[in-house]
């Protein structure tokens, strides 16, 4: 009842379907209809809610204005997003309505306005929405130091969370309410709603064996399609955009009922993915295929299957999409898990297991992110003159950076007035200045102007639009530009891979690569019949969560679990055992064996394609020293490969502590440092944080590409600041993402310490079952152990040779 | 996938005939390669550089020293501001290997006219370093036409070293025995999935455009349409590899 009242600040945790956002909105609506006589003249802004996404506001709005009209309040809802126009934002500002539903990136906006103090001085009330999967990244950060102004702007303000079943509530509970240094962190109440219908789910068998490798499930296409039939609205979820158009493709070839099947993903045109939305609400559809691009989002009622193609990744994931189907507390979501070959049936297995037990694999609470920091901290400035020990207490009673020492915050401050350098070259360009009462202002209305442009932690990979052109006949390899229609956008970093006549799936087509005019990938349609040539381009790669990687290994070291698994999988985790071993739950497997030419080693720690890579990378320098001539690797979910010229097998019985050392602890000294410093990974962590802290601007949609010879690449920026100020800020920030990002450093040291003294070597004379399945990863994956100069050289050759002819 | 280094490439006897036949002197495994361009011998150095042993003279092309500073002033992008002294390391490095009696650079030394004058004190006194008993001439380029002081050394248009004219806009094709820069070449060879991005000389055995030096300087690509205009008989780009400098055909340099 004290949470109707709105008195204290709590946590509302909830299965999806238990109608937990309007019960978020309660204490608000009790207050505005009990609020005593008209309206004061001077409108205030009571209730502020915030979700991820700017669709889900919008249908919140709508969900709203329903009962409020059936009661008869008197309450105004709006709301506020980058389509708002700019009229609209300044009535918003002087006469604001009583809720206001909105985004992190718009409310980071409000707080920096000049007029903030005075718009959220009688904030009562702050709904944060989807709240477990916002506090997991850099967004959360942005999110939790616009609380911590808002609750200074409005002391006893009440913050309310809503969130799916987590495994650490305590986490978002201290997210809710200003932090103080006591050894107790004060905590938000928690209410927890049991229950909803047990989802109803399942691993599709097909009773036959599934391959050793591939994630495609091209297997399961028809037994998928026969579902979508039998099923009124059905949601199929994979991992890539590259799952997502093979899947799609797939299913229209089958599709002779011409059933309405579409889909939805991120690097499709915008307008085509607005059309797929509205058609779905408008029930016109029977099934979606999607990728994360949906895993949150507005209620479709009429859903009543999901299928999950490929590795479930993570048990909370699987449960988010599971809940996007019925959502309704009285009945229960269907879903179905639709393994691509044998490993991802032992991932399907675990999962299964997890949601039986509930059990979430949320990541650790953050540290926050020094970039997201330095943007606050320049959008406060905006905001009003700042004292640096007020701005600091506030920060710290932002959860994720209780932990900020005075000395980092100086730091930040430093980078916001002058980039922070040793060299003190900018003092004159000050962006943010002193004055002589020692308050911190913002030097111009232009430092403000730009700090609006830049506000934000989603930092979009640089893209090209994807035009369709159309072939001259009679004139082969003529294109006719700017004919046809744009079909999505792909990252610049994979339009540099291709070279023209590559075929590749978009879009749900086969197309051809004919070449970049401008800013745009122009492709033409491939002939029917076309295989695509280029295997894949990154989309979103999910890596193994923690928790399904660990049921995984329990589930191989337990022979008794196998009875719950397919036949086939268990015949093949016997013939691993006979042919090799199979690992206890907390050992790594390491098999070395000869192939071909080459002598190969194969690892399993099981902690998902990140961390393997950055440890393929590590193991292979060390390789590189011990003489054994390393050539290349390829690495998975599960395990890594790597092949070299020199016989591994005989080097570790030649000395038995070879393996032991190979993969020391140590490996994340000295060998990482001096990998980071020159890896592509790192260039791109490091690009996010220089647009995050501002240190270069962001490139808007639609504003004109001025070449590359006039833009500053941030590589280069790097490659100067780490060899004349390697302590710098920004580098800080970029190693501090590294241990969890791209890299996954944390999790490779953590594995790194589980398995000392508990590595068992095979040295096999063949390829043993379970190293198969990462052997196939060989030639699709991109391997990162080539230099540079290797692929400079085989250039060169071919010059040589046409010297030659 | 191998990275065997001479998997069925054909011997280097074969190799050095052909390539002397192709007026493309070059070896293979040559740190440094040499070309020959209006009968003179030139150096294509690892560091973006041209040594002329001949002429005991080192030619830079494209220093935009300052550039970090320049943004400061027009944007307020704090970049690094380290780029002149990591510049002129390169640069030093290149001197003290060859000990050259004349330094050419060839125009766009400084990224604006105010450069010279936001340079730390630090960096002045290395550039007067390096000057020390050298001819040191400062070509003129679009971005520092109007820097004529403050900075040593001495000021041209544009000059003539033996059979060679130096000048920092290419001039309309043929142009035999120029050396030019300005267009800040940049090769990329795209091969299994990766593609690599690298400055580069550019060169048509008549003229040569020379690779931008300066830490920030960006680049443009070979296959943009303003290379076309200068080598309409299509030509060899000497990659900046990370050992050695590579000479790439035409036709395996990928566009942007």
């Amino acid at each position: 009842m004290r949470l109707v009242r709105g008195e204290r600040s709590a946590l509302l945790v909830a299965p999806t379907g238990a109608g937990k956002t309007l019960a978020g909105f309660l204490p608000s609506l009790v207050f505005l209809a009990e609020r005593n006589g008209p309206r004061s003249k001077k409108p205030v802004l009571h209730t502020l809610y915030i979700s991820p996404l700017k669709a889900l506001a919008v249908d919140i709005a709508r969900n709203l204005e329903a009962p409020i009209a059936g009661i008869g309040l008197d309450v105004r809802v709006e709301t506020r997003t980058g389509d708002t126009p700019s009229h609209k934002r300044t009535r918003q500002v002087s006469r604001p309505p009583d809720i206001l539903l909105t985004t992190p990136e718009q409310l980071s906006l409000l707080i920096a306005h000049r007029e903030a103090a005075d718009l959220f001085a009688g904030l009562r009330c702050v709904i944060l929405d989807e709240l477990h999967a916002l506090v997991t990244s850099k967004r959360g950060d942005l999110l939790s130091l616009a609380m911590a102004r808002l609750h200074k702007l409005s002391p006893g303000l009440t913050a309310i969370g809503l969130s799916a079943t987590v495994r650490e509530p305590d986490e978002l509970r201290r997210y809710l309410v200003p932090q103080t240094p006591s050894p107790l962190p004060p905590l938000a109440d928690l209410v927890v709603v049991a229950g909803g219908a047990r989802a109803d789910l399942r691993m599709l068998d097909l009773g036959r064996p599934l391959p050793i490798s591939g994630h495609t499930a091209w297997h399961s296409m028809e037994a998928i399609y026969d579902l979508i039939k039998q099923h009124r609205t059905t949601l199929v979820f994979v991992n890539t955009r590259l799952q997502a158009e093979y899947t799609f493709q797939e299913l229209w070839r089958l599709n002779e009922d011409t059933l309405p099947i579409a889909i939805h993903h991120g690097s499709l045109d915008a307008g085509q993915r607005r059309r797929v939305e509205a058609a779905m609400a408008a029930g016109a559809l029977r099934a979606i295929v999607c990728t994360a691009t949906l895993d949150l989002g507005i209620d479709w009622g009429d859903v009543d299957l999901v299928v999950n193609v490929g590795a479930p990744k993570g048990a909370s994931r699987i449960m988010q999409r599971i809940g996007r189907a019925n959502h309704r507390m009285d009945e229960p979501s269907k879903a179905y898990l639709v393994p691509g070959n044998r490993f991802e049936m032992l991932e399907c297995q675990a999962a299964l297991d997890a949601v039986e037990e509930a059990a979430q694999d949320t990541p650790d609470a953050r540290e926050g992110a020094l970039d997201v920091l330095a943007q606050h901290v320049l959008g406060m400035a905006c905001a009003d003159a700042f004292d640096a020990s007020d701005l600091y207490d506030e920060i710290v009673s932002a959860a994720p950076y209780a932990g900020l020492t005075w000395e980092r915050f100086e730091q930040v401050v430093d980078y916001v007035a002058t980039g922070g350098y040793a060299l003190r070259a900018y003092e004159r360009f000050a962006k943010i200045l002193r004055g002589p009462d020692g308050l911190w202002r913002v030097r111009d209305a232009r430092t403000a102007q730009a700090y609006r442009m830049n506000v934000g932690t989603i930092v979009e990979a640089a893209r090209v639009k994807v035009r369709l052109g159309r072939s001259l006949r009679g004139k082969p390899g003529a294109v006719l530009p700017k004919t046809g229609r744009v079909l999505g956008e792909i990252e610049d970093e994979f339009a540099e891979t291709l070279t023209p006549g590559d075929t590749f799936l978009f879009a749900g087509e086969t197309l051809k690569f004919e070449g970049l005019a401008e800013d745009e990938a122009l492709v033409t349609r491939a002939p029917p019949g076309t295989d695509p040539a280029i295997p894949s381009y990154a989309g979103s790669k999910f890596p193994l969560s923690t928790l399904l990687a660990a049921r995984v290994r329990a589930i191989i070291a337990d022979p008794f679990a196998w009875d719950r698994l397919p036949r086939p999988i268990g015949e093949y985790l016997l013939q691993q055992r006979r042919r090799s071993v199979l690992p206890g739950e907390r050992d790594l497997l390491v098999e070395t064996f000869p192939r071909g030419k080459r002598h190969y080693l194969t690892a399993f720690p099981f902690e998902g394609r990140l961390a393997h890579q950055t440890l393929g990378m590590l193991l292979t320098r060390r390789l590189e020293r011990a003489g054994l001539r390393p050539l290349g690797f390829a690495a998975n979910d599960y395990g890594i490969a790597i092949w070299m010229t020199r016989d591994v097998s005989e080097r570790a019985a030649i000395d038995p502590g070879f393996m032991g050392e190979l993969f020391g602890e140590d490996m994340l000294g000295d060998d990482l440092e001096a990998w980071l410093d020159e890896s592509a990974m790192m260039k791109r962590t490091f690009r996010q944080c220089a647009v995050i802290a501002g240190l270069i601007e962001r490139h808007h949609p639609g504003q004109k590409k001025t070449g590359r010879q006039v833009t500053i690449s941030t590589d280069l920026i790097f490659d100067v600041l780490r060899k004349h100020e390697p302590g710098h800020l920004l580098l800080a920030a970029a190693r501090q993402d590294a241990a969890t990002g791209l890299l996954d450093v944390r999790r490779l040291g953590v594995m790194l310490e589980r398995i000392q003294g508990r590595i068992i070597h095979r040295s096999l004379d063949r390829v043993s079952p379970l190293s198969v399945s990462v052997m196939l990863e060989i030639g699709r994956e991109r391997v990162y152990g080539e230099g540079a100069d290797e692929i400079l050289a085989e250039a060169e050759a071919e010059l040589l040779q046409e010297a030659l002819a | 996938m191998s990275r065997g280094p001479h998997d069925g490439s054909p011997s280097p006897d074969t190799l050095e005939d052909a390539l002397v036949a192709a007026g493309l002197r070059l070896e293979k495994t040559q740190k440094h390669p040499t070309i020959t361009l209006a009968g003179e011998v030139l150096t294509l150095d690892l560091c973006g550089g041209l040594w002329l042993e001949a002429h005991r003279t080192l030619i830079v092309s494209d220093l935009h020293l300052e550039k970090g500073s320049s943004f400061a002033v027009r944007s307020g992008q704090f970049l690094p501001p380290y780029d002149t002294r990591e510049t002129l390391a390169c640069l030093h490095e290149a001197i003290v290997r060859h000990d050259p009696a004349r330094v050419i650079a060839l125009g766009d030394s400084f990224h604006d006219a105010r450069g010279p004058e936001r340079m730390e004190p630090g960096d002045r006194a290395m550039i007067a370093a390096l000057q020390e008993g050298r001819d040191w001439v400062w070509i003129a380029g679009n971005h520092d036409a109007e820097v004529e002081e403050g900075v040593g050394g001495r000021y041209a248009e544009a000059m003539t070293l033996g059979g060679l004219v130096l000048r920092h806009e290419p001039g309309p094709a043929p142009a035999v025995g120029e050396i030019a820069g300005h267009l800040h070449p940049c090769g990329k060879v795209a091969a299994r999935g990766r593609a690599v991005r690298r400055r580069c000389f550019v060169t048509d055995c008549q003229r040569l455009i020379m690779p931008a030096l300066g830490a920030y300087a960006g680049g443009l690509n070979v296959r943009d349409k303003a290379f076309d205009a200068a080598f309409p008989k299509g030509f060899t780009a000497h990659l900046l590899g990370d050992g050695r400098v590579f000479a790439i055909g035409r036709a395996q340099l990928a566009r942007d």
